[in-house]
């Protein structure tokens, strides 16, 4: 197992796109947005925060986005199709281990990228490391999964890798358009915010962590409850070939 | 001993009837073709021996295991070449092979085995780098790295060249002499008549015919064909007449006669009594082609 999951991680390594947006994308976004003076100062529009404060839970979010919604489904559609599922399925293997592989090769990433957001946001622009860091691993952690259990279900459902590719970009969209990635969430009707602020994965709950108090529970159930549910559906209704 | 065991075996797609009651024994130590059209339900057929597909009925046993209930045990002697079937494009030769020998108790030496196969070179080249005759040999030595004691070789040259082709068969051949039984699918009759020792012959989901190539050839009854291009008027109905000949037909300037027994003799004599000279003559013995279209009535496509 420890095999597959090092020759996956040399392989997302080769990817020059995945590393680019999966990894390095986030930090270079508020490196760039950090060097508006506007957005370095505090302003009540942002609450009395800088706007670099308050965007750090959606620069996760774009990480997580990325990596589980974009690269996840699309490099599992493409095994499937290309038959590499069905290769393992000849050896003792189970392809599902490739599967899991993948999970984890992805959560790696997501975790470097984050940290290198926690660090730069730290020495550059001066924002606090995480006020309740458990809070926010356990965001992390549960954001991770439920995105990942999502995408693993558009790859179960999708026929082809185009398709899978197609769908994913569709939920991505939504994810980061409620993480605030296109639209600083403090621009957002409150309607907006509050549904966004449940939906995986859970900018709400990483928001909260990072700045304020312990992320709520109901943040943290919604997204164990999507992973439990996407991924039982997309295990059962995995298609191997 | 029976290797392979296939019973009775029937695989339906929906409405469509796949594999329809197909059996077939393979013996250690040899080579066995499955040969048949495209779409003649070959490779669903081996698919149930892989265990990748359930059988509707019918049983399937691979050294006495149930390639779906046995999965492990299977999998751990049956080395399969998928027809079609890719790697990720940037992974590299070396790294597969060592990735997939670690999926066996006791695997060959890769190194070895890409030597074996001549593509030594490649260990450190990325997988999309490589051309269609070498990634095929890569998904062989992948079939042999775990050292089956079977391997299954689905549509193994189907997309490379002649020279490739050629050589690849020689692979094959050197494979089974290091003591691995092979079934080999393919619809390739050049292929099956050169390298397979007994070859299943399947039509439209059915075995037509299990036998040696040599075997199902002599079963047209040593059947011969003559052409050549009279370069005078020849009165065809003289030939016909030969108790040899089975069948005459005359193609632009070209006779053809078909027939058995000392036939080229019996034309010759027929000919030299008329005084016409018999040019381009070529005499055809019947091959596997002939006796597939005589014993399924159609030609293989």
């Amino acid at each position: 197992m420890t095999k597959i999951i090092a020759i996956e991680w040399k392989l997302f390594l080769r990817e020059p796109g995945a590393v680019a947006f999966g990894v390095l994308f986030p930090t270079v976004l508020i490196l760039v947005l950090g060097a508006i003076p506007a957005l370095r100062t505090p302003d009540p529009a942002f609450g009395g925060l800088r706007f670099v404060d308050g965007y750090v839970s959606t620069l996760v979010v774009i990480a997580l986005a990325f990596l589980c919604l974009n690269k996840l489904p699309s490099t599992v559609a493409t095994y499937r199709e290309k038959g590499i599922l069905r290769r393992y399925s000849t050896t003792p293997v189970h392809p599902g281990k490739l599967l899991a592989a993948q999970l984890v090769v992805n959560s790696i990433a997501a975790g470097i990228s984050v940290l290198l957001v926690m660090v730069v946001c730290r020495l550059v622009f001066d924002v606090d490391l995480p006020h309740h860091p458990l809070g926010f691993a356990a965001a992390c952690l549960l954001g991770t999964t439920a995105l990942s259990a999502l995408g693993l279900l558009i790859a179960a459902w999708s026929p082809t890798a185009r398709a899978a590719n197609g769908w994913a970009a569709g939920v991505f969209m939504l994810v980061m358009f409620f993480g605030g990635a296109y639209l600083p969430r403090f621009l957002l009707p409150e309607v907006l915010v509050r549904i966004g602020e449940h939906l995986p994965p859970g900018v709400g709950a990483l928001q909260e962590a990072w700045l304020g108090t312990a992320p709520s529970l109901v943040h943290l159930g919604i997204l164990a409850l999507t992973t439990v549910v996407a991924g039982t559906v997309a295990a059962r209704s995995f298609r191997w070939e | 001993m029976a290797v392979i065991e296939v019973v009775d075996l029937v695989k339906r797609y929906g409405s469509k009837v796949a594999v329809d009651g197909v059996s077939f024994s393979v013996d250690e130590g040899e080579i066995f073709g499955v040969l048949g059209p495209n779409g003649a339900g070959k490779t669903t057929t081996v698919e149930c021996v892989e265990g990748l597909r359930a059988p509707d009925s019918g049983t399937v046993r691979v050294f006495g295991f149930d390639p779906r209930a046995d999965r492990d045990e299977v999998r751990r002697v049956l080395g399969v070449q998928l027809q079609e079937s890719e790697l990720p494009e940037r992974i590299r030769v070396g790294e597969v092979m060592e990735l997939f020998a670690s999926f066996y108790e006791r695997p060959a030496d890769w190194r070895e085995l890409l030597e074996l196969l001549g593509i030594a070179d490649k260990a450190k080249a990325e997988y999309r780098a490589l051309s269609g005759g070498q990634k095929q040999r890569v998904s062989i030595a992948l079939a042999l790295v775990g050292k089956p004691r079977v391997a299954v070789l689905d549509e193994l040259t189907t997309g490379l060249d002649p020279q490739a082709r050629r050589d690849t068969w020689s692979l094959v051949e050197g494979v089974r002499d290091s003591g691995v039984t092979v079934v080999l699918v393919t619809h390739f009759m050049e292929e099956a008549e050169r390298l397979c020792d007994r070859l299943a012959l399947i039509d439209a989901g059915k075995v037509v015919a299990v036998d040696s190539p040599a075997g199902l050839v002599a079963r047209l009854g040593g059947e011969q064909t003559v052409r050549f291009r009279p370069t005078s008027a020849l009165d065809t109905a003289l030939l016909a007449a030969l108790s040899e000949v089975t069948a005459v037909a005359q193609h632009g300037p070209q006779v053809v006669v078909t027939g058995t027994g000392n036939l080229l003799h019996a034309v010759t004599s027929v000919l030299a009594r008329n005084h016409v000279v018999a040019a381009d003559l070529r005499v055809e013995q019947a091959g596997l082609d002939d006796a597939f279209i005589r014993l399924t009535g159609r030609e293989l496509t």
